[in-house]
């Protein structure tokens, strides 16, 4: 079944790391399994990468926490091989990581490229004002882990995963990265039946999966759409023609926020406008969770593609 | 080891189970009307006072006030009576009705009074999809729009949209009327059995077997009298829209049943 919920602020920074638990707590009985942010800082210059160099539900062998610890010191000696200069990393629970850092020079691909070459390490985001994080657990678990309530920015999406199509654990969570493309990060409810074509066609122009998880091909799909030159729009009006299955999924960039929804209209989505704010969600009362006077929303249409920028 | 009778949970990861709940019993009686807070309220609290108030202290006319947004709202209430809430449904509202005359200032989720049997439902805002789903009789009037597949597999009854409609309207429609004022999304009508669908404005393009009817002067008694009822102004003009019944081929008996009835 899935939840996704987004929040768009135009005017200025927010608690939107608060928001999005209360959006994605009331949306818990759509999505035991597990929980995801996508959220987003002011730009800054440097770059921020979350990773993880196990999994929640991996076995905890003798060797866990050895293994954990030199491949962590992989990670860092990787970076600074490639010129970073590291200003903070934080261990954030026993697997995952936030480090940040300036790069003069390199680029994102290589760099998570050569992260992910250590073993079990994978990227969940890489950019100069997202971050992702997600963890099993409910909205309030994931949130107290990775204290996210203080987190403050413009806009952010989210996801409570029911899973249906692939494990329950971190790399099959919403929402994804699009690797290598910074900043861009998408959170889907549904299910994608060319999934196997589109990973192959895109495994063929260099791109990397993590996961069996089906959605993982949205955001790797708009990714190469953007990186030929197309809009974020554009890209998702694409994706209406060449993604078959139900969809209704949200795509965010450093300054905007788009969703889309598939022409047989079989997932939902509940729609919040305000001049100030933006939000949207799989339920309405994820919406009331965070504006707290009483609201008009409206289900966009099958097949509708809307943006909003920040 | 749970006692005989007593109730037991011993799975709910979604957090929904409330097999505890008991009517808050909140409501101020006033000349026969009731009123509550349902603010604070969770949706069984909520549901178990509505149904305490009908059915045991007999009221006939509730008002809930501030609803949420929760799901299943005013559900499988089967008697006569005038419920008013004042806000919005989520999901499930009013389904499994029988009798109730409800009024919901703002607006319903998906699958609002879906199994409706009898009574009116009056949503002032907009409606999700799946609107009247399967719903067997009495009155529907949305007074927003509504999302995808309105009435699908409506078996009677009536529904009214001031606003637009999504895509597979009146999916799968077996018997019943719906009388659309706004835009229709692609397949209107899609595998229909039986039943009307009246569309004023433009319709994207109609589904497998729904072909435009003619117009009788039944069609405009009903939709007048419709409009009267529910004080919806002057109608527009619609046009209408039934099944080819080139699909239809439910009751008839293949040959070889035939055969073996004769």
């Amino acid at each position: 079944m899935c939840g996704i919920a987004g929040i768009i602020y135009r005017d200025g920074t927010h608690e939107v790391g608060r928001d999005m638990t209360r959006m994605l707590q009331s949306m818990k009985h759509r999505g035991p399994d597990s929980t995801g942010y996508a959220l987003y800082r002011p730009h800054d210059h440097q770059l921020v990468m979350r990773y993880k160099l196990a999994d929640a539900n991996t076995p905890r062998d003798f060797e866990f926490s050895d293994r954990l610890d030199r491949h962590q010191h992989q990670v860092l000696q990787r970076l600074k091989s490639m010129g970073a200069d590291i200003h903070d990393v934080e261990e954030q629970t026993e697997y995952a990581y936030r480090a940040a850092f300036t790069l003069p020079n390199g680029s994102l691909k290589e760099l998570a490229d050569r992260i992910e070459d250590i073993p079990d390490a994978e990227v969940l985001s890489l950019g100069h004002s997202l971050e992702i994080v997600k963890d099993l657990g409910d909205a309030e678990e994931v949130a107290e882990q990775y204290d996210l309530k203080g987190f403050t920015g413009t806009h952010a999406i989210g996801h409570v995963r029911m899973a249906t199509e692939s494990d329950v654990d971190i790399s099959g969570a919403h929402p994804y990265w699009a690797y290598p493309f910074s900043d861009v990060a998408v959170v889907h409810n549904g299910q994608l039946t060319n999934y196997f074509q589109w990973k192959r066609r895109l495994e063929r122009s260099g791109h990397r999966f993590q996961s069996e998880c089906d959605s993982e091909i949205i955001a790797v799909y708009l990714a190469e759409k953007m990186s030929e030159g197309a809009s974020l729009e554009d890209a998702m009006r694409d994706s209406l023609e060449e993604l078959d299955g139900v969809f209704t999924y949200i795509a965010v960039t450093e300054d905007a926020l788009g969703v889309c929804k598939d022409e047989m209209a079989a997932k939902p989505l509940v729609l919040y406008e305000s001049e100030g704010v933006v939000a949207l969600a799989s339920e309405e009362i994820a919406i009331r969770a965070v504006i707290d006077h009483e609201i008009s929303t409206h289900d966009p249409y099958e097949g509708e593609v809307l943006v909003w920028q920040r | 080891m749970a006692a005989v009778g007593e109730s037991r949970v011993t799975y709910d990861a979604r957090g929904l189970a409330e097999p505890f709940a008991e009517a808050p019993r909140t409501a101020e009686i006033e000349h026969g009307k009731a009123t509550f807070d349902a603010k604070d309220l969770t949706t069984r609290q909520i549901n178990l006072e509505l149904r305490r108030l009908l059915y045991e202290e007999g009221v006939k006319d509730v008002i809930v006030l501030n609803p949420g947004s929760k799901h299943s709202l005013g559900v499988g209430i089967l008697t006569r009576c005038r419920i008013t809430f004042g806000g919005s449904l989520g999901y499930f509202g009013c389904g499994l009705i029988d009798g109730p005359e409800i009024h919901v200032t703002g607006r319903v989720g998906w699958s609002a009074c879906e199994n409706m049997m009898s009574g009116v439902v009056i949503v002032d805002g907009n409606a999700g999809s799946l609107t009247g789903a399967a719903i067997r009789g009495g009155d529907l009037v949305v007074k927003g729009k509504v999302g995808a597949r309105t009435g699908i597999d409506q078996k009677g009854g009536t529904i009214v949209v001031l606003g637009d409609a999504g895509t597979m309207t009146g999916f799968m429609m077996q018997r019943g009327r719906q009388v659309i004022c706004g835009n229709v999304g692609s397949g209107l009508g899609d595998s229909m059995y039986d039943g009307t669908i009246y569309v004023a404005g433009t319709v994207k393009s109609l589904g497998i077997d729904c072909v435009p009817g003619e117009w009788g002067e039944t069609d405009t008694e009903l939709i007048e009298r419709k409009f009267q009822i529910y004080g919806l102004g002057d109608p527009p003009e619609f046009q209408k829209f039934v099944c080819g019944k080139k699909l239809y081929n439910y009751d008839n008996l293949e040959p070889s049943e035939r055969k073996l009835v004769l």
